[in-house]
C-alpha cells in the first residue's frame, strides 16, 4: 500500500513542473485572478518586456477594491478611475476576460470565482490578494501572491514555491446554536495567534468542519491568512459537489461524475501525517468579539476588554496598551459596554447570500438604532440579485440599512465607504488593523448575526440571548 | 533589480510586533499605477495627521533617521494585506535591508522580488539590535555572501536564508528570465495535463 497523503501533498505533487536541489519547485498555477489594485504594474512589466499573457484562458479579471457602491456611474475619485480604465485597457489587450464594474458577473473576486464555478478542487488558485486563501474552502491550494509574482503568473503561468509545511487544525465536536463559521475562526486566531500559520498551509480537518456549508467553510479559510498561513483548505466531499454541481464553470453532465470521482480522491487518506497539529473544541467557542488592532485580539461577547498584565512578555503588554488607546478602551470594560457608530455587513468573508439571511433573519421588522449608520454590501452582483429576488434589500432597507453595490467597500475603504476618524465599527471583515476602515477608525470584527443585531442594538449583545427572547 | 551582497547602514529601530502592511502604506496610496515613489507615504498613518503635518512623537520623523537603510522591527513584520506597494515603499524611502525575529511568508517574498533583504535573526538578538539604535547613531554591516550581520563593537550573528533567495538577491536577477529558461519544462507539464 502506499503512504498516506494529505490532500496539500496531493496537490502539490500534481502541480509540479520542474524540481531541482536547492531550489523551490515550479509550481503549475490552474487559475489566475486578477483585481485592479495589485495588477497594473504587472501588465506595465510584461509590456516593458515585450512578454504576454501565457494562458489568458486560465486568467479572469474583475473589479472590486476601488467601485463605489453607490451612485456608480459617477467615479468622483479619478485615481480610482484610472486605476480601472487600466485593468480594462490591459485586459484588453492581453486578452483576459474581465468582469468589470458594468458586467452582471462582478464582484468580490473571492466571492464570483466560486460563484462562477471557476473554483474546483485540487485546483492551484493564485490572485494578488491575501485572501484568495477562501478558495481552499473547496479543496484547492490558493494563496495570495505580490505583484512580482503577478507579473511571473502571467508570463508563464507557474511560480517558484518552497514546498510547504502541512499544519493540521482540527476542530472537534460541533458549533452550538448561534455560533458561527466567522466565531470558530476568530475563536481559532486568538487561541493560537496571529502567526501560529506563518509557513504552513493549514487543513481544517474535524466533525465541526464537516458540518459546514459552502460558504461558512470559505468563511473559515478566508482568515487563513489572519493566522499567518497563506492557504488553508478543506478536503472536499459531497457538500462541495453539491455546491459545485450546475455552475456555469463547472464539468457538465457525465465529466461532471468524473470530476467528482477525481475529486473525492484528493481527501487527506486516513492516517497522512501533518508537520503539526493544533485542536479546538468548537462547542466551547462562543460568539466573539475582536477588542484590539489585529484579529487575535479577541473574546467572547460575554468576556471583557483585556488589562496589558495579562500579556506575558514585556512587548506583549506594550502591544496591548497600545491596542487599548487606539481604540479607546479601558482595560476590564465589558465587551457588552462599548458603544458603536457603524456596523458593516460585507467583505470576502461574510458577504454571501447565506450570511446576509442570517442577517436579515435578525432584523426583520425592527429599526436600526439610531446611533447607526448601518451598511449591507452584497458580495457580488449575483448575490445581490439573488438576495433581492427573496426581498432581502426590503428587509434591510426598512429597518434602516443601506442596500449598496457589490465590491469589497468599507472592509478596507479604498472607496468612498470610509469610517470617520475616531469613530467605532462593528464589521463583518476580516482586519481590524489600525486605520484599516478609515484613518483612525476603529474596528471590531462579528459575524453577520452579531453585527445585525450591533445594528439595532447600538452596542454588543450575545446572538444566543437575543435569539431566545419571544418576539 | 539592483543585486545586494553586502549593505553597511544607518539602523532605524521599530520595536513594534505584527506590524502590518496596511500600517507600512495605507490603502489610500494604493491607487496609483506607477512602481515608483510610494517612499513618501511609507508609515503614512504614524509619520502624519491627516492634515498631513508630521507626528513628532513618531521615531522615523527624526532628523537621524532620515538616512537609515537598515529597519530592525519586532515579531512578524510585513503580515495582512498582499501589497507589494509595501516593499515598494520601504525601498523607495531607502531601506535595503529589513532585520526582525519573524516575517509574513507573502512580504518576505515580496521584499526578496525587490531586493530588499529580509533576515531573520532571534528576539534576543533584534532586541539588542534595538537597543543600541535607540542609544546612538548605529551602523550595521549586513553581508549576504557570509550570511552576517555585524556592528563596529561586538555584536556579531550569522543568519540563515534559502539558497534560493540568496542567489536571487546576490545577483538581482530578473525572475521571469529565470523561469523562461524552463520553457520546455512548462511546455511539457501543459501538453500532459491540457492537452495543448
Amino acid at each position: 500500500m502506499t503512504q498516506p497523503k494529505t490532500i496539500i501533498d496531493k496537490i502539490w505533487n500534481k502541480h509540479l513542473v520542474h524540481q531541482e536541489e536547492g531550489k523551490p519547485d515550479l509550481l503549475y498555477v490552474d487559475l489566475h485572478l486578477v483585481h485592479e489594485v495589485t495588477s497594473p504594474q504587472a501588465f506595465e512589466g510584461l509590456r516593458l518586456n515585450n512578454r504576454k499573457v501565457r494562458r489568458p484562458e486560465l486568467t479572469y479579471a474583475t473589479m472590486d477594491h476601488n467601485v463605489p457602491t453607490i451612485h456608480r456611474n459617477v467615479i468622483k475619485d479619478e485615481v480610482s478611475k484610472k486605476q480601472m480604465e487600466t485593468l480594462k485597457q490591459n485586459c484588453n489587450e492581453f486578452g483576459v476576460e474581465l468582469a468589470d464594474i458594468d458586467h452582471p458577473d462582478q464582484g468580490i473576486v473571492h466571492v464570483i470565482g466560486p460563484e462562477l464555478g471557476l473554483t474546483h478542487p485540487g485546483k492551484t488558485i493564485v490572485c494578488g490578494d491575501s485572501h484568495t486563501s477562501t478558495h481552499g474552502a473547496f479543496g484547492a491550494i490558493a494563496f495570495g501572491i505580490g505583484t512580482s509574482e503577478v507579473e511571473h503568473v502571467l508570463a508563464t503561468q507557474t511560480l517558484w514555491q518552497a514546498s510547504p509545511k502541512t499544519l493540521n487544525v482540527k476542530v472537534n465536536g460541533e458549533l452550538g446554536k448561534g455560533v458561527t463559521a466567522k466565531d470558530l475562526i476568530l475563536a481559532i486566531i486568538a487561541k493560537y495567534g496571529v502567526r501560529f500559520g506563518t509557513g504552513y498551509i493549514i487543513e481544517y480537518t474535524g466533525q465541526a468542519i464537516r458540518s459546514l456549508s459552502m460558504e461558512e467553510r470559505m468563511t473559515v479559510c478566508n482568515m487563513s491568512i489572519e493566522a499567518g498561513a497563506r492557504a488553508g483548505l478543506i478536503s472536499p466531499d459531497e457538500t462541495t459537489f453539491e455546491y459545485i454541481r450546475g455552475k456555469r464553470h463547472a464539468p457538465k453532465g457525465e465529466d461532471f461524475d468524473k470530476a467528482v470521482e477525481e475529486w473525492r480522491a484528493l481527501a487527506t487518506d486516513e492516517g497522512a501525517e501533518y508537520d503539526a497539529t493544533v485542536e479546538i473544541d468548537a462547542d466551547e467557542v462562543e460568539p466573539q468579539v475582536t477588542w484590539g488592532t489585529n484579529p487575535g485580539m479577541c473574546v467572547p461577547v460575554s468576556a471583557t476588554v483585556p488589562t496589558p498584565e495579562s500579556g506575558e512578555t514585556v512587548n506583549e503588554k506594550a502591544e496591548i496598551q497600545r491596542a487599548l488607546e487606539y481604540m479607546d478602551l479601558e482595560a476590564g470594560q465589558s465587551i457588552s459596554s462599548i458603544q458603536l457608530e457603524h456596523v458593516f455587513i460585507g467583505s470576502c468573508t461574510n458577504s454571501r447570500l447565506s450570511d446576509l439571511r442570517k442577517a436579515a433573519d435578525i432584523v426583520r421588522g425592527k429599526q436600526v438604532h439610531p446611533s447607526i449608520n448601518a451598511l449591507v454590501v452584497p458580495g457580488s452582483k449575483s448575490v445581490k440579485e439573488a438576495a433581492e429576488a427573496e426581498g432581502l434589500d426590503n428587509v434591510f432597507k426598512s429597518a434602516g440599512f443601506q442596500w449598496r453595490d457589490a465590491g469589497c467597500s468599507m472592509c478596507l475603504a479604498m472607496n468612498d465607504d470610509i469610517i470617520p476618524p475616531g469613530e467605532r465599527c462593528a464589521s463583518t471583515s476580516n482586519r481590524n488593523f489600525e486605520g484599516r476602515q478609515g484613518t483612525d477608525a476603529r474596528t471590531h470584527l462579528v459575524s453577520p448575526e452579531m453585527a445585525a443585531i450591533a445594528a439595532i442594538e447600538g452596542r454588543f449583545v450575545d446572538v444566543r440571548q437575543y435569539t431566545e427572547q419571544p418576539v | 533589480m539592483e543585486p545586494i551582497q553586502q549593505h553597511t547602514g544607518k539602523v532605524y529601530p521599530l520595536n513594534r510586533a505584527n506590524v502590518d502592511t496596511d500600517q507600512i502604506i495605507p490603502k489610500q496610496f494604493l491607487k496609483r499605477i506607477e512602481r515608483q515613489g510610494f517612499g513618501q507615504f511609507l508609515f503614512y498613518n504614524w509619520r502624519y495627521y491627516e492634515d498631513g503635518t508630521a507626528k513628532e512623537d513618531f521615531s522615523l520623523n527624526e532628523e537621524k533617521y532620515q538616512d537609515a537603510t537598515i529597519l530592525v522591527a519586532g515579531e512578524n513584520f510585513g503580515c495582512g494585506s498582499s501589497r507589494e506597494h509595501a516593499p515598494w515603499a520601504l525601498e523607495d524611502f531607502g531601506f535595503r535591508v529589513i532585520i526582525a525575529p519573524s516575517f509574513a511568508d507573502i512580504f518576505y517574498n515580496n521584499c526578496v522580488k525587490n531586493g530588499i533583504l529580509p533576515v531573520t535573526l532571534s528576539e534576543e538578538q533584534t532586541q539588542e539590535l534595538m537597543n543600541r539604535a535607540e542609544a546612538e547613531d548605529y551602523p550595521l554591516t549586513v553581508n549576504l555572501e557570509e550570511q552576517t550581520v555585524s556592528d563596529e563593537y561586538d555584536f556579531h550573528a550569522h543568519f540563515d536564508i534559502d539558497n534560493y533567495s540568496k542567489e536571487m538577491l546576490i545577483n538581482g536577477w530578473d525572475e521571469i528570465a529565470v523561469t523562461l529558461t524552463k520553457q520546455d519544462k512548462i511546455d511539457e507539464y501543459e501538453k500532459q495535463t491540457l492537452g495543448v
